[in-house]
């Protein structure tokens, strides 16, 4: 059972978290413009790495806060877990698995 | 009357002689004493035959005294708190307790099944791939009779009474093992004031203290170990865990403990201990090898550490003149153990040329004769051992020995060197080595938190034991960044000079290898040298596939007793080196756990725990079957004396359509949205427009998956400006609120907008029929409901019957219907409260199945049976609700080829041609009536609508829509296909007018 | 290759089994082939079986990069069915189940397929409708099903709980007469040695490391041990397959996790069928030594550690006890992981791919082992053709464009 470092909440057991998917999957701006095969990749196609995934996991018995992981898919190691900004959850904001508050204006 | 003891010594023991516990094996009565383990009371019993082996059927003894033994598996107890399986080296002796040997028919001393044994040869390895494919069907009939003679013992009967627990712990330091490694360990961990965790398999700590003569700090070395553990459990945060196995080492320092917990456990009979440990000691000591010769398996062949064990720890004395085998050191203690217990040592036969170090002078001393460079190459005997056959070792684990002289015994003490118990090590990834002089594999690097110590680690000898386990604690200690206290390792009795163990991996017999069958390797599996050899013939020569052709190391002691042996036969038998071979993959159970301690306390009741809504008790009392929904129970009918379930839902439809009818719509899921940037957020989660929704409106809504698929639907009320209320269905509201603080938090994070579920806050109180509004006026309600002030999908806050409520003029039956949504501590005051206004009306509960009956006849879907994650919005035939002014989510995935296409599944009514078959839900339909006919389709729902008089249906037919008026076909299991007529999906008032009334 | 017989059985023995030889021989690699299999699963075997038997192309290696069998083949719990819901699927898997009939006889090596039924149990009315719909769309095809009550599914496994008061009470099941299970190494090692004998080199410890693709053709593959020239490239590597996609510069619409599975220690035999429960998630067998087989849960996340989380399995213990009370004293005795590769529609892909001579069977999820014959089959055909069989053309990887998906999350929302 993993244990993942919620950036607000510290290190909690798996079970208290649900697994979101590679993160940096970008929402196309304008879905209408892409053709059925670029849709498809952004709807199925996922990288799937051997090695290191960027993630999303969800606190979600916790403080239902959605933040990144970079987790290794072989060791299951944990690189660093991290608050999410700008869209789609991509991009780290910086704070690595720090404590401070998440970005956006919603909180 | 107390039961002989035969083979029991008149002192010595851990044992409490006074009190004398009675027992009994297949219905023979036996007593043993308190501080006995069952096999350490039938070996005194004089029990000599407790098993059958798996596939040939021989009789066979103890081996061992722990974990690793592979023979004596029991029976233990009866009906539903009996346990199949423990073997009797790990059960704690109790008074009445009841055992039974679980191989053999008629009985373990006499098996019929013993006739496999002649059929050795037959029997290889892989026997069963070559054969009983004649004639081609027959497998079964093989299969059944192989079946059989399949497992050990019975499951119990009945469901199990005992209640188990999950414990979850954090600490410091968790020691594995309670041996002179893992106190040591434990002892500066707790000096240092770390949080420690120390568990041991066995019932008491020591290990293998418990069972020596040795002395630590010029006391008895089980001295030394009850004051550590007397220190230990003084001290604070250091929980001590005894009769607990660690058997599962996961990742990011997961470990898993079952605890055996006994009459002390208050009605627990087991705890699973759930452990995140920063560092980890592993100082599980070590196993011991038997050696392989030819009818090794007798009964009385036993490991010598056993025999020491059974002498010293239990008082007991296995045999009355033995031959102790071996081609390392450690026998000797055995020896001199059998010596000074009373037992005639018939000779030490050791295979090394230069016999031991000083040990064997000790034996020798009491005038035991040793035999170097010998070696026991076969043994007579059937049901016991009755003497040893001893030829010279030359040194080569093949070709033949030529002449042997035989040695009257009924015990053959072995030992072929030591195992460390690397399990756990391997279980977290780490990787072993071979060590060339030890002849054992150790633990190498580390990939988790964790560090060998002890004779888990190689150091066999009682001081270097000591100082390793010290090591281990401050290396532990620095990793987990604490500070050590110091602390010296105490001084053992001086550890006896040793001579090195040599490899001796199979003594050759009188005929070569693979003509003398009977040289075990797993003595539970029946796997023998002959068996490895003919499988690297056949070319299985990757230790996996040999250990999967031969069974060796499947068996319940996981091949602790004879992997080791196995791949160094193996690697003879190729000409490689053991450290190419390589070993097999550890994986938990380090011992097997029961299914009840890792479910723990979720069973019964408290597995998946049923939600209710706050009118359930209500629902009860009024005897309504409930349906299971999601996670809740929902009532489904309500009947009234004797009614079944068609004539109760008849009877509520028409309720509801004529009069009045009341339903517990609670288990929505309800969720409130707010924010500046609510409204944006839901238009591109809905479909519709929500933009054109006025403050105090309800709409239908619906969302789609990224892959245009119909995922949820409800009705959105608008509260304010910036405010939303929405409803999911009552499977969906966890993952439709998860999903959206997904999009909120992931892709769209400069959108403020507050998600709160409302789901258990809110109780939904859905009154229908052409009088709900009468009733609403009747209990007083503040806001004027009539047709003009209060309109059809408007939504207000009011005070009804004296209590606030928000009130939603809303149907789900095509009925005029209120929803009355309101606090839960007060929904059960307001449901009586309706009913007994209701009565002048016959209000009519009415429960899902009703609902459903309802809804269908208006032609209303339900998410999750009328669409199954391929039906899209236009499937449904509800293009209307898609917006062409903006994009949502799921849009661009209609514009897909495949979701253009026009003969996609589209949602139809449909009508039995005979005016009377309700179709089963999930009938499939065909296009004609011939036999071969292609599916087109199936029926999604279906009932008998008491209020048309006639059975409906909504089905998805290929290109339906456009198949209006067209006759299909039910294709109906074992009858003729059922002609129905392709409809429109609304069959009751398709105008609407009754809702607006 | 020694042809096993009853007679030839005894002889051995009465030769103490001396004369037996390798069951496949242990082939270095060549230079070049007509074909190359990359993966010494079932289904990588399976398919150079086929690929010598039926469409006669005999120079072709099978390069596994461990021990043929490790993979998948070798971890997962032996289930055979073909009671799938849609059409598509259900063709291809009892293409399958009809050659799992004929298995053992074909390769002459006993798979032991034991058709011992498969129950799969429905909790809900919305289980009972689906269980209805499957039921009925299995018989329009030709494939074995029926609808059995609580009463029915009692008498057959007289230790499930069927009592109404249960969390998750039985209210009816389908059952799969023809289903079951066989024994899964067998099955690796029946057609290496099947193959073998049609000339099929099977290459171990043998990893693939790259897939040269020249203007749009495959060409060949580099290996841990040499290059290796064909035109003809099928990729069978269950969890891997998106790594070797990589390598040809392709991406692949599956995601890998972790799937575990457990056995109990042997008990005298209780349960003489296959157990399948979506609702609560676990299924459930005995083997025939008498071991408890189940299978968990899929791990969520994505993973190749070939081991799960531990709670995954505490579900499925409580899974089992919900469905029979009285498996909670057994014992628990070895539990591991395997690597499956999901596809978003739960259904395979066996299909080319815009790399020419290039072909990929991949995506199985936890539904492979039942697939591995006519897997097997159908992607030596699509090989040998340059084309897919009609059974496996609706699962190209074009279907996740023009969005023709063939959805069995429904169905099989736990597709073992």
């Amino acid at each position: 059972m993993l244990l993942i470092e919620c950036p607000w909440c510290g290190p909690r057991a798996e079970t208290e978290f649900s697994y979101g998917g590679e993160a940096g999957i970008f929402r196309p701006a304008d879905p209408h413009a892409l053709s059925d095969a670029e849709w498809a990749d952004y709807l199925f196609y996922r990288s799937n790495p051997r090695g290191t995934h960027r993630e999303l996991w969800n606190h979600a018995q916790g403080c239902r806060r959605w933040f990144g992981v970079e987790r290794d898919t072989v060791s299951y190691r944990i690189k660093r877990t991290y608050c999410l900004s700008g869209a789609s959850g991509g991009q780290p904001d910086g704070s690595a698995g720090g404590l401070e508050a998440g970005s956006g204006k919603r909180r | 009357m107390a039961a002989a003891q035969p083979n029991r010594l008149p002192r010595g023991g851990r044992i409490d002689r006074s009190r004398p516990l009675a027992f009994s094996f297949d219905g023979k009565a036996l007593e043993g004493f308190a501080g006995d383990t069952l096999a350490s009371a039938l070996l005194a019993g004089g029990v000599s035959v407790l098993g059958r082996s798996f596939k040939l059927r021989r009789p066979r003894g103890i081996v061992g005294s722990g974990a690793e033994e592979p023979n004596a598996i029991m029976q233990i107890g009866e009906g539903a708190t009996a346990q199949p399986n423990p073997p009797a080296t790990q059960v704690p002796l109790h008074d009445g307790l009841t055992a039974r040997s679980t191989r053999g028919w008629p009985g373990v001393r006499f098996d019929l099944g013993a006739v496999n044994g002649a059929l050795g040869r037959m029997l290889g390895a892989g026997f069963y791939y070559k054969t009983f494919m004649w004639p081609r069907s027959w497998w079964k009939h093989y299969e059944h009779a192989i079946r059989k003679s399949a497992g050990f013992g019975r499951v119990p009967e009945g469901p199990d009474p005992d209640r188990y627990e999950h414990m979850n712990a954090h600490c410091d330091v968790l020691v594995a093992g309670g041996g002179p490694a893992g106190l040591m360990a434990a002892l500066v961990a707790a000096r240092s004031g770390a949080r420690v965790i120390l568990a041991d398999e066995q019932n008491e700590f020591g290990g293998s203290l418990l069972a020596s003569g040795a002395r630590i700090d010029a006391a008895p070395a089980s001295d030394w170990a009850a004051a550590a553990v007397v220190e230990l459990r003084e001290t604070q945060d250091c929980v001590l865990l005894p009769s607990s196995t660690v058997f599962g080492y996961h990742d990011h320092n997961f470990l898993t403990i079952a605890e055996r917990c006994g009459p002390q456990g208050r009605g627990v009979r087991e705890r699973l201990w759930r452990v995140r440990a920063k560092q980890v000691v592993l100082a599980q000591g070590s196993l011991e090898r038997p050696l392989v010769f030819c009818n090794n398996d007798r009964p009385g062949v036993m490991l010598a550490s056993a025999v020491s064990t059974y002498i010293q720890r239990y008082g007991v004395l296995p045999g009355r003149r033995a031959v102790v085998f071996t081609n390392n050191d450690s026998a000797y203690q055995a020896a001199i153990n059998l010596a000074v217990a009373g037992a005639e040592v018939a000779a030490i036969v050791d295979s090394r040329a230069g016999g031991g170090g000083e040990l064997a002078a000790g034996a020798q001393s009491l005038g035991i004769p040793v035999l170097k460079g010998h070696v026991v190459s076969d043994v007579a005997g059937r049901r016991r051992v009755a003497g040893a056959r001893i030829a010279r070792w030359e040194g080569r684990s093949w070709g033949t020995v030529k002449s042997t002289t035989r040695i009257d015994c009924d015990l053959v003490a072995v030992s072929g060197g030591w195992s460390p118990a690397v399990h756990l090590h391997s279980q977290a990834g780490g990787q072993l080595a071979w060590d060339p002089s030890k002849l054992c594999f150790l633990p190498a690097k580390a990939r988790q938190a964790n560090v060998s110590a002890g004779a888990g680690n190689g150091k066999w000898r009682l001081g270097e034991c000591l100082a390793d386990g010290l090591r281990a604690g401050v290396e532990a200690l620095s990793e987990a960044g604490l500070k050590t206290a110091a602390v010296r390792a105490p001084d053992a009795s001086a550890d006896a000079e040793e001579k090195m163990i040599e490899p001796l991996w199979r003594v050759p017999a009188a005929k070569d290898a693979d003509r003398c069958p009977m040289q075990f390797i797993d003595l539970q599996n029946d796997t023998t040298v002959a068996d490895i050899r003919l499988a690297a013939r056949e070319g299985y020569r990757n230790v996996e596939h040999v250990k999967r052709y031969t069974a060796l190391g499947f068996g319940t002691d996981q091949g602790k007793l004879g992997n080791i042996n196995g791949m160094a036969v193996l690697a003879d038998t190729l000409g490689k080196p053991i450290a190419d071979v390589g070993t097999t993959t550890f994986r938990p159970a380090y011992t097997p756990v029961s299914f009840g301690v890792c479910a723990g306390e979720s069973t019964g009741p408290l597995y998946d725990p049923v939600r209710t809504s706050a009118i359930h008790e209500w629902h009860e009392a009024a005897g309504a079957p409930m349906e299971t929904v999601g996670q809740w129970h929902r009532p489904w009918y309500f009947p009234q004396d004797g009614e079944d379930i068609q004539a109760a839902v008849a009877r509520e439809c028409l309720a509801v359509r004529n009069s009045l009818g009341v339903m517990d719509a609670s288990t929505l899921g309800k969720i409130d949205a707010r924010g500046p940037d609510a409204l944006e957020f839901l238009e591109r989660i809905y479909t519709h427009d929500v933009a054109r929704m006025k403050v105090g409106r309800c709409a239908y809504g619906m969302m789609l998956g990224e892959d245009g698929m119909v995922m949820d639907d409800g009705v959105m009320a608008r509260t304010a400006e910036r405010g939303f209320y929405l409803t999911t269905t009552t499977g969906g509201a966890a993952a439709v609120l998860e999903w959206m603080e997904k999009w909120l938090q992931t892709e769209w994070p400069e959108l403020e907008v507050y998600l709160t579920s409302l789901t258990d806050h809110y109780s939904t109180i859905a009154v229908a029929g052409p009088n709900s509004r009468k009733l609403l006026e009747k209990l007083g309600c503040d806001t004027p409901l009539d047709r003009e002030r209060f309109a059809f999908m408007a939504m207000k806050p009011a005070v009804l019957a004296g209590m606030r409520v928000a009130l939603f003029r809303v149907s789900f039956s095509g009925e005029l219907a209120f929803e009355i949504n309101i606090d839960s501590r007060h929904a059960l005051d307001m449901w009586r409260t309706l009913m007994e206004a209701g009565k002048e009306f016959c209000i009519t509960p009415y429960g899902t199945e009703t609902m459903h009956v309802l809804r269908a006849e208006k032609g209303f879907i339900i998410a999750g049976q009328d669409t199954d994650g391929s039906v899209t919005p236009v499937d449904l035939g509800m293009k209307w609700l898609l917006s062409k002014e903006k994009d949502f989510l799921g849009k661009r995935s209609l514009e897909r080829p495949d979701c253009l296409r026009d003969d996609r599944k589209q949602w139809v009514g449909l009508l039995a041609g005979d005016g009377r078959t309700v179709l089963p839900e999930g009938t499939q339909l065909v296009g004609d009536s011939g036999e071969a006919a292609p599916m087109c389709g199936h029926v999604t729902s279906s009932y008998f609508s008491a209020c048309l008089g006639h059975p409906i249906a909504l089905a998805l037919v290929a290109g339906g829509r456009r198949r209006r008026g067209e006759t299909i076909y039910a294709a109906l299991p074992g009858r003729k296909p059922l002609p129905a007529q392709i409809v429109p999906p609304v069959f009751y008032d398709p105008k609407g007018k009754r809702q607006h009334v | 290759m020694k042809h096993y017989s009853a007679l030839g059985l005894l002889r051995n023995a009465l030769g103490r089994n001396r004369r037996w030889t390798p069951a496949w021989r242990s082939a270095g690699p060549k230079k070049s082939y007509d074909a190359v299999i990359v993966g010494g699963g079932g289904h990588g075997l399976a398919t150079a079986y086929y690929l010598a038997r039926d469409h006669g192309l005999r120079n072709v290696a099978v390069l596994e990069k461990g021990w043929i069998g490790g993979g998948n083949t070798g971890r997962n719990t032996c289930i055979v069915r073909s009671n799938y819901l849609w059409t598509e699927a259900s063709l291809l898997y009892e293409k399958s189940l009809k050659l799992w009939e004929g298995l053992s006889r074909d390769l002459n090596f006993n798979v032991m397929f034991s058709q011992r039924g498969v129950y799969n149990l429905g909790h809900s009315l919305q289980d009972l409708r689906d269980i209805e719909r499957r039921v009925n769309a299995n018989r329009l095809n030709g494939i074995d099903a029926e609808v059995v009550g609580p009463a029915k599914i009692k008498k057959a496994i007289p230790c499930i709980n069927t009592s109404p008061g249960a969390r998750y009470p039985i209210l009816g099941a389908s059952l799969q007469r023809r289903g079951g299970v066989a024994r899964h190494d067998a099955v690796a090692w029946g057609f290496a040695r099947a193959a073998d004998a049609l000339g099929v080199d099977i290459i171990e410890q043998c990893e693939v490391t790259g897939i040269e693709v020249r203007a749009g053709r495959a060409l060949g593959v580099a290996t841990t041990r040499g290059a290796i020239s064909s035109e003809r490239i099928g990729v069978a590597v269950a969890g891997n397959a998106g790594v070797l996609a990589k390598m040809a510069g392709l991406r692949l619409p599956v995601e890998s996790h972790p799937l575990q599975a457990f056995v109990s220690e042997p008990v005298r035999p209780v349960l003489n069928t296959v157990v399948m429960s979506g609702a609560v998630h676990g299924y459930i067998s005995q083997s025939d030594k008498g071991e408890l087989v189940v299978g968990a849960g899929i791990d969520a996340y994505n993973g190749y550690g070939q081991r799960g989380s531990f709670p995954v399995i505490e579900q499925a213990m409580q899974a089992v006890i919900e469905l029979f009370p009285a498996f909670s004293r057994v014992r628990m005795l070895r539990l591991w992981g395997g690597i499956v590769d999901i596809c978003p529609d739960a259904c395979p892909i066996v299909s080319k791919t815009p790399v020419e001579g290039l072909y990929f069977n991949c995506g199985w999820g936890t539904g492979g082992f039942k697939a591995t014959p006519g897997a097997g089959w159908v992607f030596a055909h699509t090989l040998a053709c340059d084309r897919p069989h009609e059974l496996n053309a609706p699962f190209s990887l074009e279907r996740f464009s023009s969005g023709a998906l063939i959805d069995e999350h429904g169905a099989a929302a736990v597709a073992h």
